[in-house]
C-alpha cells in the first residue's frame, strides 16, 4: 500500500483514462508476411507484436524420437521497443522465460496428436513494449498459428489484471501501471473450455482478492477471444472471397 | 477515442528519454449538473440549479471553476461553508497534488462533503475538453488553456440545456459558469475568449452576505509596502539551489528556530553532528521553523557560538516601518556574541540561509497583538509557539478577536516585509478558557480531536448489546474464574484484568485478560481507519481524547467488574518460582469479579484477615511479580524515574485544585510485571508466526555520547557511571546513594531517563533480529498487547495473534509489510505527539495552579550552569531556571551593577560560589515560585532563591524593596504570604 501509486482515480478512471474493466484498443492483422506459413501483427494499445509460424515440418535430429509435436518458440524484443534502448534483443533471462511460457500455453491449444514427429516454430518479435508483453505475444502467436492452418483446440488468449489500492481489479495492465508497483497477474486461458493454460503472478495476492482478479483476467480473455474471432472471420472473408468463401461465414 | 501523449524526461543517469503514453478520451463523462439534459450521469447530481449566493459581480446563478492558484492560495476561503456549486477540473487537481500534498488533502475533504456541491470534472479525458500541448507551449500555459477550454465548454454545454421552451417558460435565470483565477495573464486571455472571469478576492468581496469571508483571503501584497525597502537578501531560485547542492557549495537541512533567541536558529545538516548555527536576521533570511532550507557555510573566521542570551522580540506595531535603531540594536547584539565567541573558543560552524527548498508552513495558534490605532484592519499576530515569528494579518473583526485565541496561516514573506504575511483562519475561543487552552494544545500537537463522524459511529455495535450463543461457542468460558482488574482511581477504560489460581499439580495458572477490542473494530471500516489515524488516546489533565468512541472505550470493551465481557486471554502455567511451563492464547468470555484501584488491591493483600479467593489470587500474583521483577533486573533492565504528578481538577471549572505526586505501590509494579510478561510472550509468538509483518516495539541502545552529561554530573559527586551495557548501567545507578540526600538516587535516574532514545514501533521484516532489542526492559523482543482500548498498535497485535491461533481471519493489509510500516510510522508520530501534548497540559495546569499564588518549595539543583541553576521541585515534578546573572540588555542589568552579589562559576567542579555559599549539583535549596503574567501569551513561572540566604540576592522576607535581580517583580503578592514571613 505504501509507496504504491494509486492506479485508479476517485472518479473511477485509470491513469490513461480507461475504466477498470476496459481493455486497451486492439488492432490485429493476419497474413502480414509471405515467407512464413502463418503470420500476424497485433497491437494492444502501444504494445505491438509481430508473430510468424513455420510448420508443421519434420522435426530435426534427436527430436524425431518422440511421438509428440515439438513446439519451438522464440521470443525477442526489438532494441527500439522500450524508451531506454535494450542491449540484447533475445537470449536474456526474461526472453528465455517468456519463451518457455509461450511453449506451455501453446501446447495446451495445439492438437498435438495430429502432428506426430513434427515441429512447429513460432517466432515472436515485440516491436514496441508498453505492458502485458507476454499476453500480447501469445495472442499474436495464436493468430499466426490460425493463419498457418494449424489445428487448435480453441483460441488460446492471454490477459493481465491488477488490483488498485481500493481493491478494485483492473484489466489489461499498461506499462505505467506495471511500473507503478501494482501487483500483476497474467492468465493464459482457453476461454470456451474455461481452462487456464498458464498463470503467473508478480507478487502475492491476498486469498480474498485472488479469485476476483483471476475472474477479471478471464473476462478480459473472453473479450479478447471475441475480438480475435471477429478478426479471423473477417480475414477469411477477405482472402476467401475469390473462392466464394464469403457466403460460408 | 484515443490519443497519444508524448513527453521527454531525464533519467537519473542524465539520459533524455522520450516517453509515449496512451491517453484515452471518453464520451461518457458527465458534467454533474442537474440542469443538463445531455449527459449520461451515473452519479448523484453534484451541481444544482439552486443558487442562493448573492454576488454583486454576477447577478445570476452561476457555477465556479477554480484555477490552480485559487485552490492553492485560498483554501481557507474554500473550507468555509459558503461557496457552493464549484467545478474542480482534474487539471487543477493534479497540479495541486503536485504542488502541495496537504492542500490536496484538504480540497479532497471538501469535495467529499456532499453538502458543499463540489464536482470533479475529468476534463483531461473528456473528448471535448482535452487540450493537446502545442509546440513551444509550456506545461503551465497548456494547463491554463485546458482550464479555459473546460470553462468555455461548460458554459456552452449548460446553455444548450437551457434554451428549450419549457425552460424559458419557467422564468428561471440562465445558469452561467464563472472562472476564478488570480493569474493576470490567464484572466486576460479568458476575457478575450468571452469567458466570465474574476479574481478570487474580487469575487469574495462581491459576496454581500458574507463580509467576513474576506478576512480569510490570502494576500500576495500589502498595499502600503510597495515603496518599502527590501530588508532581506533575495532567495536563490530552486534551480540555483539544486546546482549549488550538487556542487557542494550549499548545504540542505531543516531549520529549527531557537526558542530563546528570535535571532538565532539551527539547521540540521547530515554531515554536521550538531547542526549549523544561523545568527542574525539577515542570515535567517525569512526561514520559519521547520522549513527545509539551503544554507551557505561562512568562512571559519566568521564562525560564532550560540549566544546563551534569552532574547525576546519587543512589541512592534503593524504600521511601524523598520527603524534604524532596531537594526542597530541587533547589530550590537551580534557583535557582542561574536566577540564573546572568540573568547570562548566554542565556535561552531555558522552559516546563512540563501534559499528555501520547501516551506513547512502550517496553521499557527496565537493571539492578536493589541493595536495602537483604532479602526485599522492591519494587525500583528503573536503565535503561541515562540519559535514562530509574528505574522501580519488583515482583519476587520479585530475588536472581537482581541481576547480570543485564533488560528492564522502564513501566505508569503516578501523581501521588504519584516514579518510574514498571513490571514485569519478561525477563532478557537476566549483567552484563558480551559477549553480554548486545551484546544490550543491539541492543535499545536496535531492531535485529531474532532467528534467521531456519523459514518464512524455507524460501525459501532447496536445497543443493547448482548452476547449470543455463537459467541460463547467460539470462546473459552472463563466466567467462573476469580478475575479482577487493578487500575488507577477514576479509570473508566479498563483494558486488562488478571487471575491466578492453584492447579492440582501444584503449579499456578496465571492469566492476563485483555479487552477484545479487535472483535468490535473490524479491519478496513471507517471506525478502524479513524482509530488508526488517531493512533492513541491522548490524556490531558481532566480530559481524555479517545481513540475509539466512548461506547467502546468505557463500556463494551472496558472490563468493568461484575459484567460479562469479551477478552483476549494469555494464560501461563507457572511453577512457584515463576518459570513458565506452558503458555496459551485464546479468546474468552470473562466476568471480572471486582475492579479495584491500586490502593484497594494493596489493602487487600496486606490485610491478613482477608482470605477470599481474590485476596489469595492477588497474593500469589504479587509474589510471582516480585520474582519476575528481580529476574528482569538481573538481566539489566533499568529502573528509570521521571517526576510524575496528578492534578486534582475541579469538576465544574476544570481548574486544578491540588497537586499530588503519583504514588507507586507494590500493586503498580505487580500489574506492570504481568503486562510486560504478556507483551513479551505475545511478541515472541507473533514474530515467529509472521516473520515479515509483525508489529513489534524496540528501544535502541543510546549512543555513548548521550550519557556524557550524566557521567559528568555523577563524577562531580564522586560516582562513576558505567554505560557499557544495560546491566552495568543498572548496577552503577544502584550504587549512587548518598546518605544525606535521599532524593539523590532519583535525580540521577531522572538524568538517565533523559539520555535514553525513544522506543519505537517497527515491522519485524524491516530489521535484523538483533535490532529487535528493547534496551530499557532488557528484553530481546517486545510489543504492545495489553492496552488495545487506548493504543492502535495493540489492536494490530491482537489481529495478528488472532489470525495465528485461528480465532480470526487474516485480511490483505494485515500481511502487507509496506502498509504496516506506514502505519507504524504514524503510530510513532502520534505517540510522540500525545506525550508532548500531555506534558504541555501538565505545564498549563501548573501555571493555572500558581495563578495568584506564591509558594516556597523545597527543591534540588539539577544542573549548575554558567549563569543559572536548573532547579527541580519534586512536589510538582517541575523544573525551572534560577537565573544568577541577568540578560545583558535587560533593564535589570543596571540594578545589578549596583548590587554587590557576584557569583563565580567554577569550570572545574561545576559549582557557583557567592561569598561562602556554594551551589553544587544535587544540593537542596528552597525557592519561591510565582507566576509572571506580564506577558499574556507566555506566562512563566519564576523561581527565586529563599534558602540558602544570600544577602541582596535571596528573597527578603516581607520587604518589597528586595533587590530582585533574577526576575521581573511578581505581579501579585498575597497577604497570606506576607504574614507567613
Amino acid at each position: 500500500m505504501a509507496g504504491r501509486f494509486e492506479l485508479l482515480s476517485e472518479q473511477g478512471l485509470r491513469l490513461d483514462g480507461r475504466r477498470p474493466h476496459e481493455l486497451r484498443h486492439i488492432k490485429c492483422k493476419m497474413g502480414v508476411f509471405e515467407q512464413p506459413d502463418g503470420s500476424a501483427y497485433m497491437e494492444q494499445g502501444n504494445t505491438k507484436v509481430l508473430a510468424a509460424v513455420y510448420g508443421p515440418h519434420q522435426a530435426k535430429g534427436k527430436k524425431t524420437e518422440t511421438n509428440d509435436v515439438i513446439i519451438n518458440c522464440q521470443y525477442s524484443q526489438a532494441t527500439f521497443s522500450t524508451s531506454e534502448r535494450k542491449n540484447r534483443p533475445r537470449g536474456d533471462r526474461k526472453s528465455q522465460e517468456f519463451k518457455m511460457y509461450l511453449q506451455q500455453a501453446l501446447s495446451a491449444a495445439i492438437k498435438s496428436e495430429l502432428y506426430p514427429r513434427s515441429q512447429i516454430d513460432v517466432y515472436v518479435e515485440v516491436l514496441q513494449a508498453d505492458g502485458a508483453n507476454y499476453a500480447v505475444s501469445l495472442n499474436a502467436a495464436t493468430l499466426a498459428l490460425i493463419d498457418a492452418g494449424i489445428c487448435l483446440n480453441e483460441f488460446v488468449v492471454a490477459c493481465t489484471a491488477s488490483l488498485s489500492k481500493s481493491n478494485i481489479p483492473l484489466t489489461d495492465i499498461s506499462n505505467i501501471e506495471e511500473v507503478s508497483g501494482g501487483p500483476k497477474l497474467t492468465v493464459a486461458a482457453l476461454p470456451t473450455a474455461e481452462k487456464i493454460a498458464f498463470l503467473e503472478m508478480s507478487e502475492r495476492f491476498h486469498i480474498d482478492h485472488l479469485e476476483t482478479v483471476i475472474e477479471t483476467a478471464m473476462a478480459g480473455c473472453r473479450e479478447i477471444r471475441d475480438i480475435l474471432e471477429a478478426a479471423v472471420k473477417e480475414h477469411l472473408i477477405h482472402i476467401g472471397s475469390a473462392a466464394d468463401w464469403g457466403r460460408v461465414c | 477515442m484515443q490519443t497519444l501523449r508524448e513527453f521527454t524526461r531525464k533519467t537519473k543517469r542524465g539520459n533524455i528519454l522520450k516517453i509515449v503514453r496512451e491517453h484515452y478520451l471518453r464520451d461518457d463523462i458527465g458534467c454533474g449538473s442537474d440542469i443538463c439534459q445531455h449527459c449520461f450521469q451515473n452519479d448523484v447530481y453534484a451541481l444544482t440549479a439552486d443558487h442562493d449566493l448573492q454576488s454583486s459581480l454576477f447577478k445570476y446563478p452561476h457555477y465556479l471553476v477554480l484555477d490552480t492558484n485559487v485552490v492553492l492560495d485560498q483554501i481557507d476561503v474554500l473550507e468555509e461553508d459558503v461557496l457552493r456549486n464549484v467545478i474542480i477540473l482534474t487539471t487543477v487537481l493534479n497540479e495541486v497534488k503536485h504542488k502541495s500534498s496537504s492542500i490536496y488533502k484538504r480540497i479532497n475533504e471538501i469535495i467529499h462533503d456532499r453538502r458543499r456541491n463540489f464536482y470533479v470534472f475529468v476534463n483531461e479525458h473528456h473528448k471535448d475538453t482535452y487540450a493537446d500541448r502545442e509546440p513551444d507551449e509550456t506545461a503551465n500555459d497548456r494547463n491554463d488553456r485546458a482550464i479555459r477550454i473546460a470553462t468555455k465548454w461548460y458554459d456552452n454545454h449548460l446553455k444548450s440545456s437551457q434554451v428549450s421552451k419549457s425552460f424559458q417558460r419557467s422564468g428561471r435565470q440562465v445558469t452561467r459558469v464563472v472562472l476564478l483565477t488570480d493569474d493576470a495573464g490567464n484572466r486576460a486571455k479568458a476575457e478575450a475568449e468571452d469567458i466570465l472571469v474574476a479574481t478570487a478576492s474580487e469575487y469574495v468581496k462581491s459576496l454581500s452576505d458574507h463580509p467576513l469571508l474576506a478576512d480569510k483571503l490570502s494576500h500576495k501584497t500589502f498595499a502600503n509596502e510597495k515603496q518599502a525597502l527590501p530588508q532581506y537578501p533575495p532567495h536563490l531560485s530552486l534551480r540555483e539551489i539544486l546546482e549549488g547542492l550538487k556542487q557542494k557549495k550549499l548545504l540542505q537541512g531543516s531549520f529549527q528556530a531557537s526558542r530563546e533567541n528570535y535571532l538565532e536558529g539551527n539547521v540540521n545538516v547530515e554531515q554536521y553532528e550538531k547542526g549549523i548555527l544561523i545568527q542574525g536576521r539577515e542570515s535567517l533570511n525569512r526561514a520559519v521553523d521547520g522549513d527545509i532550507v539551503a544554507i551557505e557555510l561562512l568562512p571559519q573566521s566568521e564562525w560564532s557560538a550560540p549566544s546563551e542570551i534569552v532574547l525576546e522580540e519587543k512589541n512592534v506595531y503593524a504600521d511601524d516601518l523598520p527603524s534604524e535603531e532596531r537594526t542597530e540594536e541587533e547589530k550590537v547584539m551580534l557583535q557582542q556574541v561574536r566577540a564573546a565567541a572568540v573568547v570562548d573558543a566554542e565556535r561552531t560552524p555558522t552559516g546563512r540561509i540563501v534559499g528555501i527548498v520547501r516551506r513547512k508552513w502550517r496553521q499557527y495558534c496565537g493571539i492578536l497583538q493589541p493595536s495602537l490605532i483604532e479602526d485599522t484592519s492591519r494587525h500583528i499576530f503573536v503565535p503561541a509557539d515562540r519559535k514562530i515569528p509574528r505574522i501580519r494579518i488583515e482583519t476587520r473583526q479585530a475588536a472581537t478577536l482581541q481576547n480570543q485565541r485564533i488560528i492564522v496561516t502564513i501566505d508569503n514573506w516578501p523581501r521588504n516585509s519584516r514579518y510574514p504575511h498571513g490571514h485569519f483562519v478561525r477563532s478557537l475561543g476566549p483567552l484563558g478558557d480551559m477549553n480554548t487552552e486545551n484546544e490550543v494544545i491539541l492543535l499545536e500537537h496535531d492531535v485529531p480531536h474532532c467528534k467521531f463522524s456519523e459514518e464512524v459511529l455507524s460501525f459501532l455495535p447496536k445497543m443493547p448489546w448482548t452476547i449470543t450463543p455463537e459467541d460463547y461457542a467460539k470462546r473459552v468460558d472463563l466466567r467462573d474464574l476469580y478475575i479482577c482488574s487493578v487500575d488507577p482511581p477514576g479509570c473508566t477504560d479498563i483494558d486488562d484484568a488478571l487471575h491466578c489460581r492453584e492447579l492440582e499439580n501444584g503449579n499456578l495458572e496465571v492469566g492476563v485478560h485483555i479487552a477484545d477490542v479487535s472483535h468490535f473494530i473490524r479491519p478496513g471500516n471507517a471506525l478502524d481507519k479513524e482509530a488508526a489515524a488517531r493512533g492513541t488516546t491522548v490524556y490531558l489533565v481532566g480530559k481524555r481524547i479517545d481513540m475509539v468512541p466512548e461506547l467502546l472505550s468505557s463500556n463494551l470493551c472496558s472490563l468493568v467488574g461484575g459484567v460479562e465481557r469479551f477478552a483476549f486471554s494469555c494464560v501461563w502455567e507457572m511453577d512457584k518460582e515463576a518459570n513458565i511451563i506452558k503458555k496459551r492464547f485464546h479468546k474468552s468470555v470473562i466476568k471480572s469479579k471486582r475492579a479495584m484501584t491500586y490502593e484497594e488491591a494493596q489493602v487487600l493483600i496486606d490485610d491478613s484477615t482477608q482470605d477470599n479467593e481474590i485476596a489469595k489470587s492477588l497474593r500469589h500474583l504479587n509474589r510471582l511479580a516480585k520474582i519476575l521483577k528481580k529476574r528482569r533486573m538481573d538481566n539489566g533492565a533499568l529502573v528509570l524515574a521521571s517526576p510524575e504528578i496528578r492534578f486534582q481538577v475541579d469538576s465544574e471549572t476544570h481548574e486544578p485544585l491540588e497537586v499530588e505526586v503519583k504514588q507507586l505501590r507494590d500493586t503498580n509494579s505487580m500489574v506492570e510485571e504481568f503486562m510486560l510478561l504478556a507483551n513479551i510472550s505475545v511478541a515472541e509468538h507473533i514474530a515467529a508466526e509472521f516473520s515479515e509483518c509483525a508489529v513489534l516495539r524496540r528501544h535502541p541502545k543510546p549512543p555513548t555520547t548521550n550519557f556524557d552529561p550524566l557521567i559528568k554530573a555523577a563524577r562531580y559527586q564522586g560516582f562513576e557511571i558505567e554505560t557499557e551495557t544495560g546491566l552495568s548501567l543498572s548496577h552503577s545507578l544502584d550504587k549512587c546513594v548518598k546518605a544525606d540526600n535521599p532524593y539523590f538516587n532519583t535525580m540521577i535516574r531522572i538524568l538517565t531517563t533523559r539520555c535514553m532514545m525513544q522506543a519505537v514501533y517497527f515491522i519485524s521484516g524491516s530489521l535484523q533480529k538483533e535490532e529487535f532489542f528493547h534496551y530499557g526492559l532488557a528484553a530481546p523482543i517486545y510489543t504492545h498487547f495489553t492496552s488495545p482500548i487506548r493504543r492502535y498498535s495493540d489492536i494490530m497485535v491482537h489481529r495478528l495473534l488472532a489470525a495465528s491461533i485461528g480465532a480470526d481471519s487474516t485480511y490483505a493489509q494485515l500481511l502487507e509489510r509496506k502498509s504496516n510500516e506506514e502505519l507504524c510510522h504514524n503510530l510513532n508520530y502520534r505517540h510522540k505527539m500525545a506525550q508532548y501534548a500531555g506534558r504541555a497540559s501538565v505545564g498549563l495546569n501548573t501555571h493555572l495552579f500558581f495563578r495568584g499564588k506564591e509558594e516556597d518549595e523545597e527543591g534540588y539543583v539539577l544542573f549548575v550552569r554558567k549563569n543559572a541553576l536548573q532547579v527541580l521541585i519534586p512536589k510538582y515534578g517541575l523544573e525551572g531556571t534560577l537565573y544568577l546573572k541577568t540578560d545583558k540588555d535587560g533593564k535589570d542589568g543596571h540594578e545589578r551593577a549596583k548590587s554587590t552579589v557576584v557569583f563565580t562559576f567554577s569550570e572545574e567542579d561545576h559549582t557557583q560560589r557567592c561569598g561562602n555559599v556554594v551551589f553544587h549539583s544535587f544540593d537542596p535549596v528552597t525557592v519561591r515560585l510565582s507566576l509572571d503574567s506580564s506577558n499574556v501569551q507566555h506566562e512563566k513561572l519564576v523561581f527565586r532563591l529563599v534558602k540558602p540566604y544570600i544577602k541582596g540576592f535571596s528573597v527578603e522576607t516581607g520587604s518589597e524593596s528586595a533587590a530582585d535581580v533574577a526576575a521581573p517583580p511578581p505581579t501579585k503578592k498575597t497577604k497570606k504570604n506576607q504574614k507567613k514571613k
